[in-house]
């Protein structure tokens, strides 16, 4: 915060266009969904530098990283920045569920007076957000028409500077590695709960032996089995969303498989002397497994899979994993017996 | 984009260029650049790109655009709990993402 713009609908804050030590620590904690919900920015109208009632008005997300990836961008541009109340979720999520709405932008409109404020009657939309706003009902709905803007932030003194013009680098999602990178904490993050529930369970089964039960190979064969999982996790949510546009093929679970058996035999070397070639075999079919669902979970995080293919991909792949895991349980709780 | 191609024939897009009225808000809407107009019209200029995101639908001023109106995240999980909601006869899967 920086002071206040006054305006015939009252004192309107203005936020910084530079980002302070603990905003970047807040926004680790956004993207890794520690306390998500504490990142939430109060809807309502800000702005940047010094706007009159000629600026442009840009419309945004109430989650702190789009408002912070917006405003970090605005430096020397007067403008306001309407921000609406989509939960403090993401553009183009809070699209997709339907909060960031024609309705909603409507509303922001009205409850900011913003017709006091600017005497044009035009917002700049982020064109993500599409999927929720239907640019020729705004007009009806609040008085304002809708210009779709850029796709990122980081383009919009562009856009501005263009005559409100859009080129089509600016309309065209993008997913490079960095994007990629950003999704890889909570990826892993959400995996935590179910982890704990996994390691248990394996830890379990490993002690089964022919004595009945052996605490020693709960853990010698158990921390085996849990070097497999983590490298199956890392395989599926690290590896191959990083390595992603590399690996042939274009189901997410067959790149997963692949990236799997390579982890696979990883996890084999790991284990070395602590199971038999059958639990090696278990061990291995179990890394592919679990690295495969989890490259395939990850279609929910890119812009580029359709609904449509991920259920089509999922009928292929889902019986494989859950068959596939089904015999490596069977053949770890086996090896012991065995040879 | 060029280096992230998804399954082909899968997406569930349809264009009607009859009610088609040209205003070309497709095409500026759409990530994937999927539209183009021509003779006023508009057209579906690479089908396999289209990820359903719905914008072009939501946009179009005379409902010319079908896209699978299924708007879920995606996920592998989301997926799962829809069809154990179809099975139970339940509405509204939550995948927590
Ligand atoms: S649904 Fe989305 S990706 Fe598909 S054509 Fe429409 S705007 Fe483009
Ligand atoms: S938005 Fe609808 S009317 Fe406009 S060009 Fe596209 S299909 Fe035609």
């Amino acid at each position: 915060m920086d002071g206040f713009v006054e305006t015939p609908a009252g004192a309107v804050p203005r936020v910084k266009t530079t980002m302070t030590g603990r905003d970047r620590c807040g926004t680790v904690k956004a993207r890794t969904g520690i306390a998500r919900t504490n990142y939430k920015v109060i809807p309502g109208l800000y702005c940047v530098g010094t706007p009159g009632p000629e600026s442009p008005v840009i419309v945004t997300a109430n989650y702190k990283l789009s408002f912070d990836a917006l405003r970090k961008e605005l430096a020397g541009i007067d403008a306001w920045i309407l921000v609406v109340d989509t939960r403090g979720i993401n553009v183009w999520c809070a699209a997709g569920k339907g909060t960031f709405s024609t309705e909603e932008v409507a509303f922001q409109v009205k409850a900011t007076h913003l017709a006091e404020v600017v005497s044009h009657r035009e917002l700049i939309l982020p064109q993500l957000a599409a999927t929720g706003v239907a640019a020729y009902e705004l007009k009806k709905k609040c008085g304002f028409r809708g210009v779709f803007g850029p796709i990122q932030a980081a383009h919009i003194p562009r856009f501005l500077r263009n005559g409100k013009q859009a080129d089509e680098t600016m309309r065209a999602v993008t997913f490079t590695l960095r994007e990629r990178l950003a999704l890889v904490p909570v990826e892993i993050w959400l995996l935590w709960k179910l982890l704990l529930i996994v390691l248990l369970v394996i830890f379990v089964l490993s002690g089964i032996d022919p004595d009945v039960y052996s605490l020693a190979a709960t853990w010698t064969r158990g921390s085996a089995a849990a070097v497999a999982t983590l490298l199956a996790i890392l395989a599926g949510a690290m590896a191959t969303p990083i390595l992603l546009p590399w690996i042939p093929g274009r189901q997410f679970w067959l790149k997963g498989m692949q990236v799997g058996a390579l982890t696979g035999i990883a996890a084999v070397l790991l284990s070395s002397g602590r199971t038999n070639i059958i639990g090696d075999l278990g061990l291995w079919v179990w890394t592919v497994v679990i690295t495969s669902y989890l490259a395939m979970n990850f279609t929910g995080s890119t812009p580029y899979t359709s609904l449509s293919g991920v259920e089509k991909e999922m009928r292929r792949g889902l019986p494989l994993q859950i068959g596939g895991a089904a015999l490596a349980l069977v053949l770890w709780v086996a090896a012991p017996f065995i040879g | 984009m060029k280096n992230f191609r998804y399954m082909d024939g899968a997406a569930i897009l349809r264009l009607n260029r009859e009610t088609c009225v040209g205003c070309g808000m497709c095409v500026t809407v759409c990530p994937h650049r999927i539209f183009g107009l021509r003779d006023k019209k508009a057209e579906i200029l690479d089908y396999n790109a289209c990820m359903e995101c719905g914008a072009c639908a939501r946009n179009c001023p005379v409902a010319a655009i079908y896209v699978n109106p299924d708007d879920g995240c995606g996920c592998a999980a989301y997926i799962i709990n829809s069809w154990i909601a179809k099975v139970r006869g339940s509405s509204v899967p939550v995948c927590g993402c």
